[in-house]
C-alpha cells in the first residue's frame, strides 16, 4: 500500500475519466447534455479491442473507436438539436444503443487476449524527480501523457480563442450567437461529435492501455456515469476536471490495494481479514460521485454561476426556409 | 426564394414545393398519435433487423422465435406475464416520477433494496417462524416498499436541497444497492457457501397459478404469481392518484411548469422528495414480488435489467398507467425470449433503438409536414 | 425638442433600402401581406404598428433572420437575397432587438467580437478593448469594454448593442422599440445621439408603437396594420396622434377610459421598509413603503429593472424578504408561503403568461382551477371533483369569452389574448382583496387591451385593491388613482396629479426640486 504507487496508478486510471469528462465538457459548454457517455465509451472500448485483435495495430484500434463513438453520437445530436427532443431521455437512449451495439458486436471477442497495447514510456530525466517524477512520468501509457497535454490545450481553446468564445456563447445565449451569424445547430453538432471522439478515446484507453481486454459491461462499470458527475464537479472547466479525474483514479486504486496487506496503519487490516467488506469498498467510487455532485451543485447554487445557461434547452428559432 | 432576376433563364428544375416542418396548431386525435407510435415501433424493429443481419444473425428467425417463445402457448405466455409483473410496477414507478420530470434511473437499485427489505423479514427474522402466509406476504410487501422508498428518498432529498442531478445520483445508488445486497448475500446469509440465501419458508412464497392445479387442472405448470394482483392494483391506484386526486394534480402541474406550480402555492421541494419515495416504493415492491414469487430466496441475479427496461416501458406507454400494462407484457416477452437469442446484447440494443425511434416520433406528434407551393412572380 | 434634420427633398435623397411586395406566412397567420417599404439615406424612418402588425417580421426579413415567401429586397439599388443574418450584416444592415441579444457572462468586447472572423484564432482582448473604447467615444456611446454584460445597466447594454452593429460597419440601423427601456429624460439624450448618427450618414429605421415619439423624431413614417401597409413613407409633419392612431388601428381609439367614481375604503395592503434580494444576491428592494386601499388602482411607474418584479414576487409570497413587514388586512404575511398569501385574498397576474402563469400542456380546466383546487366544491377530501371542476371551467370560459375548442384543450394552443383571459378568469373569479397586475396588457392587440383594462376597472369598483405595474405610462395615467414611482429599489415619490414630468424625473432618480422625495 504504497501511496506513491496508488497515485501513480490513479493518474493512469484517471486518464480514462479525464478524457470522458473533457468530451462531456465540450458538448455541455455548447448546451447539449451528455448522458450517453457510458454507452459511447463501451462502444469505443469494444471497437478498439476488436480492431486491434484483428489488425494488430492499437493506434488503428484507437482511431476506429473514436470514429465509431463519434458516429453514434450523431444520433443523439440529431434527436436533440434538429428535432429538439428532451436531452435527458435522448442521452439515456444513446447509452442503451451504444451499450447494445458494443455487446452485440463484441459477443465473439475473446475476453483477455494477448494483443499489442498502446506502448508505455518513461520520460528521461523528469522521471528522476523524487515523488512527482515517479507518479506522473514513469512507466505510463502514452495516452496518459496525452492527457497531460490535452488539458491545457482544451483550457486555452475554450477561454482564449475565437472558436472557444463562440462555443461558450452558443451554450450561454444561443439566440445572441445566432443573431450574429454563428450557426448554432452546426456548432452543437460539432461539439457533440467531439464528445463522441473523446468518449471513444476514453473507452479505447481502457481496453488498450489501462485494463486491457474486453469484459462486456464490466469494462467500463459505470465510469461513464462518474464522468458525468465529474463534469458538474469540474464546473465545466478542464483543469478542475483533471484534478477530479485523477482523484477518482487514485480512489479506485486505493480500494483495490487496501484489501491487500495484513497490517494497516498498525492494526490488523479489517479489509484483508473480512474480504466481504470489499463490497463496501466497491461502493466508494459511486458514493464519492454523489458527494462530488453535492459539492458541485452546492457551489453552483451559491455562486449563482454554474452550468452554461442554455444547457439542456433545445434551440429553436423562426425557420429559415429550405 | 423564387425572385427571379429578369432576363435570366431558369436552367434547372426546381421542386415546386417547399417542405417545411411547423408546429401543429391543434391536437392529434388519439388514433393518429397511436399510429405514429406504432410506426416508430415498426421502424425500430426494422433497424434492429438490419443490425442483426450485419452480425450474421437471421433477424426474421430471431423475431419469430421471440413471438413463439413468448406468446406461442399458454405456458410461455404465463412465463411472459411473470416477466411483465416487475415491469408493470417499475413502469408505474418511472411514470410517476417522469410526470414530474424527475428522472428516476434508479429503479433498478430500488428494486434491489425492495428485495433486501423483503428478505430481512424472513431472514432476521422479523416475523415469527410459522406465521401464516398472509402475515409474511403483507409484512414483506410493506418492508419492501419502505426500503425502496428509502432508496428513493436520498436522491430526492439531494435534489430538493442541493439541486443535485437525479439522473446521476439515482444511477450511482444502483451500483451501491447491488454491492449492498451482495455483501449480505455473500457474507451474512450465504447458504452453504453459495451466493444465495436459504430458501424462504413456503408461507413466504407468493402463490402461483400452478399451486391451484389441484382445483383447476388447467393451471398446471403456470408460473404466474400473485404479484400480478399487486401490480394491477397499483395500476388502478396510480391512475386514481394521478388523475383524480389533489396530489396527482399537483404532480402534473409541477411537471408541466414548476414556475406556475410555485406560484399556485405548491411546495415543489416537498413533492420532489415524496414522489421519489413513491417511485422507489413501487420499484421496491417489484423487488419483493420477484424474489417471493419466482426464486423464493435472496440472490445476486434477480434482475435482467428491469430497472432500465421499465424506463422504456414508461416512455412507450406515454406515462399512462393502463398502457404500461400492455407495454410491459410486450417487453416481458422480449426479455423472456431474449435470453436465448444470440448475440445476447440484442434485447438491450433493440430496447435502445425503440427508445430512439420513440423520441424521434414524438417530433412528428408535435410538428407536421407542410408542402408550400413556391409562388412565381 | 429635437430638431428634425434639414433633409433634401424626397426625390433627391438616395434610396438605401427598398423592399417590394414582401409576403411572409406563418402557421395560422399571414404576417406580411405584400408589404413595401423604402428607406432613404440619412433619415430616421419610423415603422409604426401595434403588436402583431407585422413590423418585427418585416425587419427580421430585412436582417436575414427570415426568408420571405415572396417579394424583393434591394440595397443601394442592387437586388439582394439574404439567406442568413451574416449576409445582411455584410450589406451594412444591423438590428438592435427589443430583447437584447447579449451573452451575460461575457464582456462587452467579447460580445462585440462574437461571430466575426477577426481575430482569427487567438483572442487578443487587450487590443480589441482599446478599439471598442475608441469607437464608443467616437459615436457618443461611451462604455467600459472589460465589463461583463450582467454588470451593466439596461441603458448601457443598449449602447453595447449599438456598438455591435456599428463595429460591423452598419450603415442601416434598425432599432426595435429602443425607448422601452429608457426613462423620459434618457429618451431625449437618445434622440440626440440618433441625430448625430444620421449626420454621419447612417440611416435609421425606428420600430415603435409609441405615437408621440414617432411624431417627435421621425422624418417619415410607415404604418402597418394586420400585415399590410396602411401608410407608406409619409411625412408626419402634418399629422396628429389621432391620425396616426387611426392608421394603426383602423378606427378611432379612445384614449380615455371612463373611470367611475369610487371612494377608496380601508387599507388592504401595507408595506413597511421592505427589503429583498434579486436572483444574483444583490439588493433589489432597499426599503419600500407603500399602501393600497380597497377600491383603488395604484400604479407603479419605473424603468424596467428597478425592483418592480421583485416587489410583486415578495407581495405574492414567491420571494423571501430580508427586512420589513407586509400586512394584509391587519394580518402579518411577511414570512409566509404563497399559499398563505392566496388564502388571504391576493391574486397575481404575472408578467410572463407563458412561462409563469400557465401550464402549457395541461387543459383549460386544469389551468383555471390552479387557485381553487384546494377547497370545495372542486376539492373533495383528497380528490378532485372533476364534475365540479369542469363546470367551473365551462362557466369561466363563457363569462370571459375565452376562445378555445374545448375545456380539455391544452392552453399552449391558445393565442396570447386568450391566454391572458384564462389567467384573468382564474385570478378574478376568486374575488381577491388585492390584485397585483404585472404588465397585464403587454403584447396584446388593442381589442384585448381594452378588455383587460375594463376588467381591472370593474374589479376596482367591486372593491378590490389593485397594484398595477406597467411600462406604458399612458396606461398607468389612464387607470391609476395614484402612482408610485420606484427607482433602484425604493419608492422615490407618489404622484397624485398625473404630472408626467415629475414622474419622468423620479423614474430617473432625480427630482425637479432639490429635496429628496421619500415615500411615505
Amino acid at each position: 500500500m504504497d501511496p506513491i504507487i496508488i497515485l501513480q496508478a490513479g493518474v493512469a486510471t484517471g486518464t480514462v475519466l479525464l478524457f470522458a469528462t473533457l468530451g462531456g465538457i465540450f458538448s455541455e459548454r455548447a448546451g447539449v447534455m451528455q448522458l450517453g457517455i457510458e454507452g459511447m465509451m463501451l462502444l469505443g472500448a469494444m471497437a478498439a479491442y476488436s480492431v486491434t485483435v484483428t489488425t494488430g495495430n492499437p493506434w488503428l484500434g484507437l482511431l476506429v473507436a473514436m470514429l465509431a463513438a463519434g458516429l453514434i453520437s450523431q444520433i443523439h445530436a440529431f434527436i436533440t438539436i434538429t428535432l429538439g427532443a428532451d436531452q435527458v431521455v435522448s442521452g439515456l437512449s444513446l447509452t442503451f444503443v451504444g451499450t447494445g451495439i458494443a455487446l452485440v458486436f463484441g459477443e465473439h471477442l475473446s475476453k483477455a487476449g494477448v494483443i499489442s497495447l498502446i506502448p508505455k514510456y518513461t520520460v528521461p530525466f523528469i522521471s528522476q524527480i523524487p515523488i512527482l517524477g515517479k507518479i506522473f512520468f514513469t512507466d505510463h501509457s502514452v495516452l496518459v501523457y496525452l492527457g497531460y497535454l490535452i488539458v491545457p490545450l482544451a483550457s486555452y481553446f475554450i477561454y482564449h480563442t475565437r472558436p472557444g468564445m463562440h462555443l461558450r456563447a452558443v451554450g450561454e445565449q444561443p439566440s445572441a450567437a445566432d443573431s450574429l451569424g454563428i450557426n448554432v445547430y452546426r456548432t452543437r453538432y460539432i461539439y457533440v461529435f467531439v464528445c463522441g471522439l473523446f468518449s471513444g478515446l476514453a473507452g479505447g484507453t481502457i481496453s488498450l492501455a489501462i485494463s486491457p481486454g474486453w469484459f462486456s459491461e464490466l469494462t467500463t462499470s459505470g465510469q461513464g456515469w462518474i464522468a458525468v458527475g465529474l463534469i458538474i464537479f469540474s464546473q465545466w472547466d478542464p483543469t478542475r476536471a483533471l484534478v477530479g479525474a485523477y482523484a477518482f483514479g487514485a480512489l479506485r486504486r486505493l480500494v483495490l490495494d487496501i484489501q491487500g496487506p495484513t497490517i494497516l496503519l498498525g492494526m490488523r487490516n479489517p479489509f484483508y481479514y473480512n474480504p466481504y467488506w470489499g463490497f463496501f469498498l466497491m461502493m466508494l467510487p459511486y458514493a464519492f460521485t454523489i458527494i462530488v455532485l453535492v459539492i458541485g451543485s452546492y457551489s453552483a447554487m451559491r455562486k449563482r454561476l454554474g452550468a452554461p445557461a442554455a444547457l439542456g434547452i433545445p434551440y429553436i428559432r423562426g425557420e429559415r426556409g429550405v | 426564394m423564387t425572385n427571379l432576376v429578369p432576363g435570366k433563364d431558369k436552367k434547372h428544375f426546381r421542386f415546386p414545393f417547399h417542405i417545411r416542418f411547423e408546429p401543429r396548431l391543434g391536437e392529434l386525435k388519439w388514433w393518429q398519435s397511436l399510429l405514429i407510435t406504432l410506426a416508430a415501433l415498426v421502424v425500430s424493429l426494422l433497424v434492429g433487423a438490419l443490425l442483426l443481419s450485419l452480425v450474421g444473425g437471421n433477424p426474421w428467425k430471431a423475431y419469430s422465435h421471440i413471438a413463439k417463445a413468448s406468446f406461442g402457448d399458454i405456458g410461455v405466455f404465463s412465463d411472459t406475464m411473470v416477466k411483465a409483473i416487475p415491469l408493470i410496477l417499475i413502469g408505474l414507478a418511472c411514470s410517476v416520477a417522469f410526470r414530474m420530470k424527475l428522472w428516476n434511473i434508479g429503479a433498478e437499485g430500488q428494486f434491489f433494496l425492495g428485495a433486501f427489505g423483503a428478505s430481512i423479514v424472513v431472514l432476521i427474522p422479523i416475523v415469527p417462524d410459522g406465521s401464516p402466509a398472509w402475515v409474511y406476504i403483507s409484512v414483506m410487501a410493506l418492508f419492501a416498499m419502505i426500503f425502496g422508498a428509502l432508496w428513493g428518498f436520498l436522491p430526492g432529498y439531494l435534489k430538493a436541497r442541493f439541486n443535485v442531478n437525479e439522473v446521476i445520483s439515482t444511477l450511482m445508488m444502483n451500483y451501491i444497492a447491488v454491492a449492498w445486497n451482495n455483501f449480505f448475500i455473500y457474507a451474512v446469509w450465504s447458504e452453504g457457501g453459495f451466493q444465495m440465501s436459504k430458501m424462504f419458508p413456503k408461507a413466504a412464497w407468493l402463490p402461483r397459478l400452478t399451486d391451484f392445479s389441484k382445483q383447476i387442472p388447467e393451471f398446471r405448470g403456470l408460473t404466474t404469481h400473485v404479484g400480478l394482483i399487486f401490480a394491477l392494483v397499483m395500476v388502478v391506484v396510480v391512475w386514481f392518484l394521478l388523475y383524480r386526486s389533489r396530489w396527482g394534480y399537483e404532480i402534473r402541474l409541477i411537471g408541466d411548469n414548476p414556475k406556475a406550480a410555485n406560484y399556485a402555492g405548491i411546495q415543489i421541494k416537498k413533492n420532489v422528495i415524496l414522489v421519489m419515495m413513491l417511485s422507489g416504493g413501487l420499484a421496491g415492491l417489484a423487488g419483493m414480488s420477484e424474489i417471493s414469487g419466482v426464486v423464493h430466496r435472496l440472490q445476486g441475479a434477480i434482475s435482467p435489467g428491469y430497472g432500465f427496461t421499465g424506463i422504456i416501458v414508461a416512455w412507450l406507454a406515454k406515462l399512462n398507467p393502463y398502457l404500461v400494462v400492455i407495454v410491459s407484457i410486450l417487453f416481458g416477452g422480449l426479455i423472456l425470449a431474449g435470453r436465448e437469442i444470440q448475440p445476447s446484447g440484442i434485447p438491450k440494443l433493440i430496447q435502445g433503438i425503440i427508445l430512439v425511434c420513440l423520441i424521434a416520433s414524438d417530433y412528428l406528434v408535435r410538428n407536421r409536414i407542410r408542402f408550400i407551393r413556391r409562388m412565381e412572380d | 425638442m429635437v430638431k428634425k434634420s434639414d433633409q433634401p427633398s424626397e426625390t433627391q435623397a438616395e434610396t438605401v433600402v427598398s423592399m417590394q411586395g414582401i409576403v411572409k406566412q406563418f402557421p395560422g397567420v399571414l404576417a406580411n401581406d405584400r408589404v413595401s417599404f423604402t428607406l432613404k439615406r440619412g433619415e430616421i424612418h419610423a415603422l409604426l404598428g401595434e403588436n402583431g402588425a407585422g413590423k418585427s417580421t418585416l425587419m427580421n426579413i430585412l436582417t436575414g433572420l427570415y426568408k420571405p415567401d415572396n417579394g424583393t429586397i434591394s440595397v443601394q439599388g442592387k437586388q439582394v437575397v439574404f439567406s442568413s443574418p451574416n449576409q445582411a450584416i455584410a450589406h451594412g444592415i444591423g438590428m438592435v432587438h427589443q430583447h437584447f441579444m447579449l451573452v451575460p457572462t461575457q464582456t462587452v468586447t467579447e460580445n462585440i467580437l462574437l461571430g466575426l472572423n477577426e481575430p482569427r484564432f487567438r483572442l487578443n482582448l487587450k487590443k480589441y478593448d482599446a478599439i471598442v473604447k475608441e469607437l464608443g467615444e467616437k459615436m457618443g456611446l461611451p462604455i467600459d469594454p472589460t465589463a461583463h454584460i450582467w454588470q451593466l445597466s439596461v441603458g448601457e447594454q443598449q449602447r453595447v448593442e449599438l456598438l455591435k452593429i456599428l463595429y460591423r460597419g452598419a450603415e442601416v440601423l434598425i432599432l426595435d422599440e429602443p425607448t422601452a427601456v429608457l426613462a423620459p429624460q434618457e429618451i431625449e439624450a437618445f434622440f440626440i445621439t440618433l441625430r448625430k448618427m444620421t449626420q454621419q450618414g447612417k440611416s435609421i429605421i425606428f420600430i415603435s408603437h409609441k405615437l408621440n415619439e414617432v411624431l417627435q423624431i421621425a422624418d417619415r413614417v410607415t404604418v402597418m396594420r394586420r400585415g399590410r401597409v396602411t401608410a407608406e413613407g409619409v411625412n408626419p409633419a402634418g399629422l396628429s396622434i389621432r391620425d396616426l392612431a387611426k392608421l394603426m388601428v383602423g378606427r378611432e381609439i379612445t384614449f380615455d377610459v371612463t373611470k367611475a367614481e369610487v371612494t377608496p375604503g380601508d387599507v388592504v395592503l401595507s408595506i413597511e421598509d421592505l427589503a429583498c434580494e434579486n436572483d444574483k444576491g444583490l439588493p433589489a428592494l432597499k426599503g419600500v413603503n407603500l399602501h393600497i386601499h380597497h377600491g383603488e388602482i395604484v400604479g407603479l411607474a419605473g424603468v424596467a429593472g428597478n425592483g418592480q418584479r421583485e416587489l410583486a414576487e415578495v407581495i405574492t409570497g414567491l420571494r423571501k424578504s430580508t427586512r420589513g413587514k407586509i400586512t394584509l388586512h391587519d394580518n402579518d404575511v411577511t414570512h409566509t408561503d404563497p399559499r398563505n398569501h392566496i388564502r388571504h385574498g391576493i391574486s397575481h397576474i404575472p408578467e410572463d403568461r407563458h412561462h409563469t402563469g400557465t401550464a402549457p400542456n395541461l387543459s383549460l380546466t386544469d389551468n383555471v382551477i390552479m387557485k381553487s383546487y384546494t377547497h370545495a366544491p372542486i376539492s373533495k377530501g383528497w380528490t378532485i371533483n372533476q364534475v365540479a371542476a369542469d363546470r367551473y371551467a365551462t362557466d369561466l370560459r363563457s363569462a370571459y369569452n375565452i376562445l378555445s375548442p374545448t375545456i380539455k384543450t391544452p392552453v399552449r394552443l391558445l393565442s396570447g389574448g386568450n391566454l391572458q383571459r384564462v389567467i384573468l378568469a382564474r385570478e378574478i373569479s376568486t374575488q381577491p382583496a388585492l390584485m397585483v397586475a404585472m404588465q397585464p396588457t403587454r403584447g396584446l392587440d388593442v381589442g384585448a387591451i381594452e378588455g383587460v383594462q375594463k376588467l381591472l376597472l370593474l374589479q376596482r369598483e367591486a372593491g378590490a385593491g389593485i397594484l398595477l405595474v406597467s411600462e406604458e405610462l399612458d396606461e398607468l395615467l389612464a387607470l391609476s388613482d395614484r402612482i408610485y414611482v420606484i427607482f433602484e429599489g425604493r419608492i422615490v415619490g407618489e404622484v397624485l396629479d398625473k404630472d408626467i414630468d415629475r414622474i419622468g424625473f423620479l423614474m430617473c432618480g432625480t427630482t425637479p426640486d432639490k429635496n429628496e422625495a421619500k415615500g411615505e
